[in-house]
């Protein structure tokens, strides 16, 4: 069997009916129609390798899962799209990266690196423990925090406020020092060997820590230790991301929050929502922030519309539209702030808006916020100047 | 060579107008440097990406070198401006990588500068034999 029709058995391509309902739900095809998932899953039933592993539209692909409640065969597209760019890889195709590549090729230095990392210089009052059953998985913010600043992203405010809020409940989390990249974008890159050392390497260092549970404030890298690191690595942890664990300490005796007047609308980030199924846990701390309203954009939860771009690979015009779409979205609920839960929706979001020709497109400015920053400022830990 | 025998590879983006043109007068005024750089000429300092550097790095350069034009000589008005500002957060991203900074370094040197171009090249291999090999190089260092 080849290597297409392994991929194609795995992720149940062999089904496909070419009835076209994901390209009817592909964000993507909405804005570009030469690209359509179905036709890609068609090339591969065909065996056109060559033609495959070349498309551009490969890797145009958001992975954002719209497409797989639709299909009635069950197909996992998004899995065949990351197989098929493995394969890609191999033929020497690696997509057209963000950043030209910057923050997949960190991902690959983090791997190969043999010196100690200096990523936690931010830490200030918050409190962490050098042993402890709770370990804080910090993510690449502190890489995300010089890459951003510019367009006004403060990529550490997520890893901060959680930590705040661990505090508040009470515990102090380890956080570790030499922590490496989760490998979320080189393994939807087609990076599988980088990914594979990666994950290797945060299993073994989270194992000989000794930590029974390790909380995120990154969406993608909560969904990549949950469904990808298994197949690769044994990591016996609870792994809980922070809206889940906010919303199980709502109340008296855990955390109280503090009046927050704001009319709020939330993005459902494609890894916490279609991916994870969680969507009540962030809106029941909302809903629980005295003083909050919690308004729903027309496409919500299971129907939410992607940021527009994924591990960081493939941002074009396409990208922008739908970023522009969302925002307008958002806008048009009358909502004062945007909440998301994952920082690259953040990023996205708000490099959409500064991008050169948005003064001359529709106005799309909203206050884009993670959810770790509100419930901050609820609890009234929040950093100074963010309150 | 000092005692160990290291001699650290250095990838220098020298701008077409100054810093290129400075590296050819030292060769034409005979201007000895050592051989540790390979200079790779760009149009402009502000068109070298972050990317050029961490791939450098990645294929395992001991240091990387952005030479361009003093502030305001730049042929395009302002590339070296922009230059500095990637150099800067460049610079946060390998502290935070655990790196020294100095392997990433930037020089502002004319097309009449043949001998600074040769000094710095010359400097900047000492203090990277100083610093040893870059613990990203997949090869030992010879």
């Amino acid at each position: 069997m080849t290597i297409l029709q392994e991929i194609a058995q795995e992720t149940k391509a062999f089904y496909c009916l070419e009835c076209g309902k994901c390209t009817g739900m592909c964000p993507v095809a909405r804005h570009d129609p030469s690209y359509s998932p179905r036709v890609l899953v068609e090339e591969a039933l065909m065996g056109l390798e060559g033609d495959l592993v070349h498309e551009r539209e490969l890797f145009s692909c958001l992975t954002c899962y719209a497409c797989n409640p639709k299909c009635p065969s069950d197909v996992d597209y998004p899995l065949f799209v990351q197989k098929a760019r493995a394969l890609a890889s191999t033929h020497g195709e690696h997509g057209a990266c963000a950043h030209s590549g910057s923050l997949q090729a960190l991902a690959r230095l983090m791997a190969g690196s043999t010196v100690e990392q200096r990523r936690l210089d931010w830490l200030s009052d918050e409190r962490v423990a050098d042993q402890s059953d709770v370990l804080f998985f910090v993510g690449c913010a502190p890489y995300f925090e010089p890459l951003f600043e510019d367009i006004g992203v403060d990529a550490l405010q997520p890893a901060k406020g959680s930590l705040k809020i661990l505090n508040s409940l009470g515990i102090e989390p380890m956080v570790l020092g030499d922590e490496k990249c989760c490998g979320h974008d080189l393994l939807w890159t087609g990076d599988t060997e980088g990914f594979e050392q990666l994950a290797k390497q945060n299993a073994a260092m989270i194992e000989k820590t000794g930590a029974k549970k390790i909380v995120f404030s990154c969406a993608e890298c909560y969904r990549t230790f949950k469904e990808d690191y298994p197949k690769y690595a044994s990591l016996d942890c609870e792994l809980q991301h922070v809206s889940e664990l906010v919303a199980d300490n709502i109340g008296d005796d855990g955390l109280r929050f503090g009046e927050v007047e704001k009319k709020v609308t939330y993005h459902d980030p494609c890894r916490l929502g279609r991916h994870l199924g969680i969507y009540d846990a962030p809106r029941n701390v909302l809903q629980a922030i005295p003083g909050m309203e919690l308004v729903e954009m027309d496409r919500n939860r299971e129907e939410s519309l992607c940021c527009g771009t994924s591990a960081f690979t493939n941002c074009d015009a396409c990208s922008k539209q739908i970023r522009v779409e969302r925002l307008l979205e958002a806008k048009s609920t009358g909502a004062d702030v945007l909440v998301t839960t994952c920082p690259k929706c953040q990023i996205h979001f708000k490099c959409a808006m500064v991008s050169k020709g948005s003064e001359r497109g529709p106005d799309v400015e909203i206050t884009v916020m993670d959810l770790v920053e509100l419930v901050a400022s609820a609890l009234g830990v929040a950093d100074e100047q963010r309150r | 060579m000092n005692g160990n025998g290291f001699e650290p590879k250095i990838v220098a983006f020298t701008c077409n107008w100054c810093s290129y043109a400075a590296a050819d007068l030292a060769g034409t005024s005979r201007i000895h440097y050592p051989p540790n750089v390979r200079t790779v000429r760009v149009m402009c300092s502000g068109m070298v990406d972050p990317i050029f550097v961490l791939r450098a790095l990645e294929t395992g350069f001991d240091g990387v070198l952005i030479a361009g034009c003093h502030f305001g000589d730049c042929h395009y008005v302002s590339g070296n401006v922009k230059a500095q500002d990637r150099v800067e957060s460049l610079r946060k991203l390998l502290y935070t990588l655990g790196l020294e900074e100095e392997r990433l370094k930037l020089e502002w040197i004319s097309a009449a500068e043949g001998g600074i171009f040769a000094e710095t090249i010359e400097k900047y291999v000492d203090r990277l034999k100083e610093l040893g090999p870059s613990p990203f190089r997949k090869e030992p260092a010879a």
